[in-house]
């Protein structure tokens, strides 16, 4: 607990504290209250990149879910030696660092990268196809990034799923349409959800994705604060981007999380 | 009428269940008895339609099934532990096999409220499946199977989950709901009690095979083969050589220098086998067809001298363990005795000089490794066997 309160309760207090202080003439802080901050956080203009970080978030998570679905459908049902060789596949992006892994990714689809070498070589397409910096690149970053994270907590719905309900299923009539959505996805829902979670919410405030691999064209609300943080030195208005940020995905979740507990609710009720 | 005409199903090199011929009849209570892993889930996956049979036949009123999918047969499975949905009420999962049909909204609400109203869960209808008791997820499960009306009624070890007392009481429940719909149901069970108490008939299965099918008196009563004789109830067996062959009885060794003495069942329904002088088998004999006695019995009996091991009283029957005095018969005998007015008078104690007795006409007699030829053509039984 000692650990939470000095690595996170007290340094969000001090970007609380320093949302409502004045900016300083030369970067630093003026300790005057003023709620200036907030407003200009309302304009328009910064609006519109979060509504383009909560597309990219969204899309991210759908994404990786509609992905990740399957996968996590094989693993779960794979054979045991089968199985522990996927999940290590799946884990083993991680024992690189990110931002390296990113940069391969920018590497591999470089103009004159390997897929654009193969591509050539055999005829694919006749000119190299530029991808670089484009909405598909961060998105693919974005994706493979993210992947384990929706992967993970639906392999442990799946795994804990009874497969005899699927046997009963079939045997009352239900196609393999109706099996999946009317038996399979309601009873993994807390995999959905949990996996959308732990996807959307760091997507959110994603910044280095989208500056490597789209060549920093589109401000992204992680990117927005991180200027103001290190290029605009306006530790005030970063703040209280930042906490209106955490105060959104908080929100976000307790929704989520209310509505998901009230289903619960609602069946004890019934009990 | 459902008809199996040697079916057959491999998993690899292992053949679960190995050419099964079965028939069994309309609104007819049928079990398929074995010990775990005899091929009777295997075959009932197979008529369920989960499971697609590697080689024969499985054909319902004239049509052949084995290849169409679960719901295209008219059959419908409760599991072994219910599979109910436990993210839908009682109502939702009764109704589930019905809506998945696009069965009319109105005509879903009459059925589900009737098949509920079968099993008596009514009361319970807009209940989680997942706050109900064991008994009460079996009936859910029955109404779920029931309500799409098949023809035929899958049972995979239903009472299995459930404890002493509920399975006692599921058990007669799913007898008298049988009784009533007149349907058949095929129920699988490993529990040779629960099988005897409730079939119409009975197949007992081991290794892949269908050891014998008949009522469960038959099957109690006169084992076809050793598996049958031994995996049914208890047995007594005490092994000799055939001394003497006649048509209307077998004298074999067995108890030193006296001979046993082996005669057809007074109903015909086990006729003498056909063996050899110098033959060595196996007389069968069940616990509660053997007497204890102070005194040596009349002449025609067989009987045994030994001593008295165990006394196991249990209120209505008295259970014995005697140990034979003739060193050729096998150490002990079991030997279940009726408490009746009489013989609860008479009191035996561990360690007294009995004799052991029976009848020559409820002896079983059977080879070293298998049933024994039969030297004269079965009587008609009460019921065709299917075979």
């Amino acid at each position: 607990m000692g650990w939470i309160l000095w690595f996170i309760l007290i340094p969000l207090v001090i970007v609380g504290f320093y949302s409502f202080m004045t900016k300083g003439s030369y970067g630093g802080i003026r300790y005057q209250f003023t709620f200036e901050n907030y407003e200009r956080a309302f304009d328009w203009l910064y609006l519109r990149i979060f509504w383009e970080s909560f597309q990219l978030a969204s899309i991210t998570a759908i994404s990786c879910l509609v992905l990740g679905y399957p996968m996590a459908y094989v693993l779960a049902t794979a054979r045991p030696a089968i199985r522990s060789l996927l999940l290590v596949l799946l884990i083993v992006p991680f024992w690189t660092n990110f931002v390296v892994r990113t940069y391969a990714l920018k590497v591999l689809f470089a103009e004159s990268g390997p897929i654009n070498a193969l591509g050539m070589t055999f005829g694919i397409f006749a000119e190299p196809i530029s991808l670089s910096n484009s909405y598909f690149m961060v998105w693919l970053g974005m994706v493979t990034n993210y992947l384990p994270y929706m992967v993970l907590p639906l392999y442990v719905s799946i795994e804990k799923f009874d497969f005899t309900l699927l046997e009963a299923g079939r045997d009352l009539g239900a196609s393999a349409w109706n099996n999946f959505w009317k038996v399979l996805v309601p009873l993994t829902k807390p995999g959905i959800i949990t996996g959308s979670i732990l996807v959307f919410t760091p997507a959110l405030g994603e910044f280095l994705i989208p500056d490597i691999l789209g060549g920093a064209k589109t401000m992204l609300m992680g990117n927005l604060i991180t200027e103001q943080f290190l290029k605009s030195r306006d530790w005030p208005f970063g703040s209280a981007l930042s906490v209106l940020l955490m105060a959104i995905v908080m929100a976000g979740l307790c929704i989520v999380i209310r509505y998901w507990t009230e289903d619960e609710k609602d069946e004890r009720a019934k009990a | 009428m459902l008809k199996l005409h040697g079916v057959r199903k491999a998993f690899g090199n292992f053949e679960a269940v190995r050419s099964v011929d079965l028939e069994i009849q309309d609104g007819e209570f049928f079990s398929i008895l074995g010990p775990s892993g005899c091929g009777k889930t295997t075959l009932l996956r197979l008529l369920g339609g989960f499971e697609q049979p590697t080689s024969g036949e499985i054909i319902l009123n004239d049509h052949r099934i084995d290849s169409l999918p679960p719901h295209l047969r008219q059959c419908n499975t409760v599991f072994q532990r219910y599979a109910l949905f436990p993210h839908l009420s009682v109502q939702q999962n009764v109704a589930f096999g019905l809506q998945m049909k696009k069965t009319p909204q109105d005509e879903i609400a009459t059925r589900v409220n009737a098949a509920l109203d079968l099993v008596q869960m009514l009361g319970l209808a807009t209940r989680s499946v997942t706050t109900l008791s064991g008994g009460q997820q079996q009936r859910v499960a029955l109404a779920r199977a029931l309500v799409n009306r098949p023809k035929v009624l899958l049972l995979d070890e239903p009472l299995s989950a459930l404890d002493l007392k509920l399975r006692q009481q599921m058990k007669m429940e799913l007898l008298s709901l049988q009784r009533r719909l007149k349907q058949t149901f095929i129920f699988v069970t490993h529990d040779q009690e629960e099988a005897l108490e409730v079939s119409d008939r009975i197949a007992v299965m081991n290794e892949g095979i269908v050891e014998q099918v008949g009522t469960p008196q038959e099957i109690y009563e006169y084992p076809k083969t050793l598996f049958v004789a031994r995996f049914i109830g208890s047995m007594n067996t005490i092994v000799g050589d055939v001394r003497e062959a006649r048509a209307d009885a077998i004298t074999m060794s067995g108890c030193g220098k006296r001979s046993l003495t082996i005669k057809p069942s007074r109903d015909g329904m086990r006729p003498l086998p056909e063996v050899s002088v110098g033959l060595k088998v196996q007389l069968m004999v069940r616990p509660e067809k053997l007497k204890v006695l102070k005194s040596a019995p009349d002449a025609n009996q067989n009987y045994v001298e030994g001593t008295i091991k165990e006394v196991l009283y249990k209120g209505s029957q008295t259970q014995f363990l005697v140990t034979a005095k003739d060193a050729a018969t096998p150490a002990q005998l079991h030997v279940w005795q009726t408490n009746s007015a009489v013989t609860a008078k008479r009191s035996f104690c561990i360690d007294d000089k009995v004799f052991v007795a029976w009848s020559p006409e409820d002896c079983i007699l059977m080879g070293m490794n298998g049933a024994l030829p039969q030297n004269q053509p079965q009587m008609p039984l009460l019921q065709s066997t299917g075979t």
